[in-house]
Order: C-alpha cells, then sequence, then structure tokens
C-alpha cells in the first residue's frame, strides 16, 4: 500500500516538472530558456520512466537526451548567435494560433475520451510470450537478450541508421568555399504588391 | 494503480498536444525541433506505460529504437539548420516563401 502512495506522488510531481517544462519550450522567446525547459521535461520523463519500472530506459534519456540532444541544440544556439528572440506578438498567418489551439486541444480531448471511454480496461491483449517483464526485477540483461535476439535486425538497421546521420551531418555542415550569406534585408522577402485590378482588366 | 496507468496516458495527451502546438505555432526552426522532441517524449511515455500494463517487454525496445531515430533526426535537422543560418542569418520557418517561383 505504501508503495502504491510512492508511486502516485512521484507521478504527479513529475507530471507537473514535465507540463511545467512542455509550456516552457513553447513559451519563452529565447531559445536558450527553451532548451533548459527542455532539460526540465526530460528529466521529469525519466523520473516517470524509473516509476514505470524501466531503469535502464531511465538512463538512457539522461544519457542521450539530455546529454547528447541538447547540449547538440545548445552548441548550434551558441553557433548561431544567442541573442537571437522570437518576436511572439507577430502572427504572419491570420488565425494560425487559434486553429493550432484548436488541433492541439482536440488531439488532447479525443485520447483523455479514449482513456476515459475504456475506464478499468486500458489495455485488452494477451500477455507476451517472448517477451514477458517480471514486476520489480531489474529487466537490463532482459532488454539486452531481446534486442540481440529477436530484434536484431532492427538493431543493425539502428546502426546503419546512425552511420548514414553522422555522414549526413559531415557532408552538411562543411563550409562551401562560393556560398555567400544573403544580406538580411532582401527586398524579394517583401510580399509582392498586389496586382488585382490589372489582372481585371486583362480578364474583361 | 489503475489511477496512476491512466494518469501516464492522459500524461501524454498533453505533453504531445503541447508539443504539436508549438511546432505549428513558433517560427523558429530550433524550437520546432525542440517540440518534435516533446513530442516523441509523449509517445516514449505511451510505449512505456502500455508496455507496463501488459507486462511486456517490447514497449521499453521500441522506446529504444525512437531515441535512436530522435538522435538521428536531431543531428540531421541541426545540420541543415546551421547550412541554412549559413546562408541567411536569422531565417525563420517563414521564410520558405523564397522557394516560391
Amino acid at each position: 500500500m505504501g508503495a502504491d502512495v510512492v508511486e502516485v506522488v512521484v507521478f504527479v510531481a513529475c507530471a507537473l516538472i514535465v507540463l511545467g517544462g512542455g509550456f516552457g519550450v513553447i513559451w519563452f522567446r529565447n531559445p536558450v530558456h527553451a532548451a533548459l525547459s527542455l532539460v526540465a521535461t526530460l528529466f521529469g520523463v525519466a523520473v516517470l520512466f524509473l516509476n514505470m519500472n524501466a531503469p535502464f530506459l531511465a538512463a538512457v534519456q539522461v544519457i542521450v537526451y539530455t546529454g547528447a540532444i541538447v547540449v547538440l541544440i545548445l552548441f548550434v544556439i551558441m553557433l548561431l548567435g544567442v541573442d537571437i528572440e522570437d518576436d511572439l506578438e507577430a502572427e504572419p498567418l491570420q488565425y494560425q494560433r487559434a486553429v493550432a489551439l484548436v488541433v492541439a486541444v482536440g488531439v488532447a480531448g479525443l485520447v483523455v475520451a479514449g482513456v476515459s471511454v475504456a475506464g478499468d480496461e486500458l489495455v485488452s491483449g494477451a500477455q507476451s510470450v517472448t517477451a514477458v517483464a517480471v514486476d520489480g526485477f531489474p529487466n537490463v540483461s532482459a532488454i539486452g537478450r531481446l534486442l540481440f535476439s529477436e530484434y536484431v535486425f532492427a538493431l543493425e538497421l539502428a546502426a546503419v541508421l546512425l552511420t548514414i546521420a553522422v555522414v549526413a551531418a559531415v557532408v552538411l555542415a562543411r563550409r562551401p568555399a562560393e556560398v555567400e550569406a544573403l544580406p538580411a534585408e532582401d527586398a524579394s522577402l517583401d510580399p509582392p504588391e498586389p496586382v488585382e485590378p490589372e489582372a481585371e482588366e486583362v480578364f474583361d | 494503480m489503475d489511477g496512476v496507468d491512466a494518469g501516464y496516458l492522459v500524461l501524454s495527451a498533453i505533453l504531445f498536444s503541447i508539443g504539436a502546438f508549438g511546432l505549428l505555432v513558433r517560427r523558429n526552426p530550433l524550437i520546432m525541433l525542440m517540440c518534435v522532441e516533446l513530442m516523441l517524449n509523449a509517445v516514449n511515455l505511451t510505449f512505456v506505460a502500455f508496455g507496463m500494463m501488459l507486462g511486456d517487454l517490447a514497449g521499453q525496445v521500441i522506446v529504444l529504437f525512437v531515441l535512436v531515430v530522435a538522435a538521428a533526426e536531431v543531428v540531421v535537422g541541426l545540420g541543415i539548420i546551421v547550412a541554412m543560418s549559413r546562408r541567411r542569418p536569422g531565417a525563420t520557418a517563414d521564410d520558405i516563401r523564397v522557394l516560391r517561383g
């Protein structure tokens, strides 16, 4: 009974951290602040993994996401200039935010409705025979055995994908000799003047 | 226990919606990448939660592969952003209209 209370308390605390970090990512104007909010979210998800008996994934989450991916994003932010801030007031597409809000709330509402309709029977599948998780048992060795037996082809494909990504990053980041930066204020970026009256005349 | 199980799914749905909203609204390509990461994390949370409910380790294995794909995606995406910013400093997602013929 005590373990259940601990699980609920940890879940609530981590859910608050995760949601707060998520809102921070889309709220902060400065990309550095957004990246740090992303770290909060990823750490919260890692603790939730621990809460769900997945210690290996929690470690991988911290090492790969907060240790590699967010650091990479921060490196690029530093490379491009830290002082670039978004103008959150500008809304180039009319009603873009309202439509995006409807989409987001709709997606969340659909899933929440599905969960509440399902009630106590959230899952109805049969227990796996090849990948059984034992409660409270450290599952690192079980995951390793699965990776190198049943999912070994996918593992090899993942290795190929990572190699391709490294080669692509090297090719993309190489500085070509002939490319020059365009001027920041480019006249071609401005919207063209409206030409409707002329067009009407042509068609008349 | 059941309440927490449903809580994981609801939390990941909300996190996914936050990421989708940010991806649709923000114009800085770096922040859009971060929003994609939020959505991927929400999906990972769902995988592990369903794996825990079913007593199945395959959910955790799939999350591992999602992590690999996310890492590759971030590497290529950041490379594209760096190459793009070298050509046009301070570019946003709206500047895609430069490609208009």
